[in-house]
């Protein structure tokens, strides 16, 4: 994974396992895998693991069993809800990112249509081409 | 657990380590930083006794270090040291003979994860099997202290990959890892702590995330604001 070191790698690595957990690559329950293995994984600090764990931890998406692991949570309705947080801050980010730009909320919404649009004809099959 | 304070070292009239303090604690990966001459092999060179400094001393849990406490120290120089005619095999032997903390089994499996031939000769070996080499037989030992002088030096990015993966394998929460380096980017997200040393001086030490934090900017980026005045494009 690369990492934008401008941001706490902990906070992208997370992002990630939540992005996971949403998607259902990692199921409701599961266990996550140990400090060290995910160290591995991602290539990070272990101490950076242990971060990210009880960061998921303090947001109920996982929690700790004594001397077994880090599970995800097994409440569904948590895992939606992680999932509505996600999309609200994306939603947030691009709204922003359009602020900046000097666009209205309309004017966005106007061009996420536009696009929206152009995506669906570009993916049609060229059949109806007269 | 090993620290040094107040150490000075001079070669001729020059200091190449002046009055440096350092406490290294269980559970970290420290990235020891700055380009070449600043102090980082001198500094890794006393702690374990082969370069004596003029000033200060070194302290293993508080105690003088001596003979017995240095065991707990496992050190990687940056040359390659092996005879020529050794192979792989014999490099181990050759271990298990001098440090009783050396475990052949680990070594056995850290040659097989750096896809090392161990009946090959030392000689024989490409550069980047080589550095391979010197980790593999430096992690082999159940140190608490591990000091890796420049292990990413010259080798290419996959190998380098591979060394970071097995040094994160093996550390672990009793241990303390030192990885000396200019490679920077190698290293941003690996480690938890940066000390930047520059002419011989600590200038900057402490967890990167909060280094991150405060100043607004990588490892990498500090690096280039710490080195780059009078040296341009250091990062390679």
């Amino acid at each position: 994974m690369e990492y934008n070191t401008a941001s706490p790698i902990y906070l992208q690595v997370m992002d990630a396992i939540k992005r996971d957990i949403v998607t259902g690559r990692i199921k409701p329950g599961e266990k996550l895998p140990s400090v060290r293995s995910l160290a591995v994984e991602y290539t990070i600090n272990p101490n950076t693991v242990s971060r990210v764990y009880q960061e998921l931890e303090n947001e109920r998406v996982c929690f700790t069993r004594r001397g077994m692991g880090t599970f995800v949570t097994e409440d569904t309705d948590r895992i939606a809800e992680i999932k509505e947080d996600m999309a609200q801050n994306l939603v947030q980010a691009f709204l922003e990112g359009s602020h900046l730009l000097g666009l209205t909320p309309e004017e966005a919404m106007q061009l996420l249509t536009n696009y929206m649009d152009t995506e669906n004809k570009d993916s049609r099959t060229p059949a109806r081409t007269t | 657990m090993l620290e040094c304070r107040d150490i000075t070292k001079h070669y001729g009239s020059k200091a190449a380590i002046d009055h440096v303090s350092l406490a290294l604690e269980p559970g970290h990966i420290y990235a020891l930083l700055g380009p070449n001459g600043s102090g980082k092999t001198t500094l890794m060179k006393m702690a374990v006794g082969l370069v004596k400094p003029n000033e200060g001393g070194f302290y293993y849990d508080n105690q003088p270090i001596d003979k017995d406490s240095r065991k707990a120290v496992s050190y990687m120089p940056t040359e390659a040291y092996f005879y020529d005619w050794m192979t792989a095999e014999d490099v181990g032997k050759y271990y298990s003979d001098f440090f009783e903390d050396f475990s052949m089994e680990r070594y056995q499996y850290l040659l097989k994860q750096m896809e090392l031939d161990p009946k090959k000769r030392t000689k024989a070996l490409s550069s980047g099997m080589t550095a391979k080499l010197k980790v593999a037989v430096t992690m082999a030992r159940k140190s608490r202290v591990y000091l890796l002088d420049e292990p990413l030096n010259g080798i290419d990015l996959l190998a380098r990959d591979l060394i970071i993966r097995l040094v994160l394998e093996e550390c672990a929460p009793d241990t303390a890892l030192v990885i000396s380096s200019h490679l920077v980017e190698e290293l941003e997200s690996v480690v938890d702590t940066a000390i930047f040393l520059k002419e011989g001086r600590v200038v900057l030490t402490g967890d990167t995330e909060k280094l991150r934090k405060e100043h607004g900017k990588s490892v990498v980026d500090l690096y280039r604001e710490i080195y780059g005045h009078h040296e341009e494009a250091i990062t390679c």
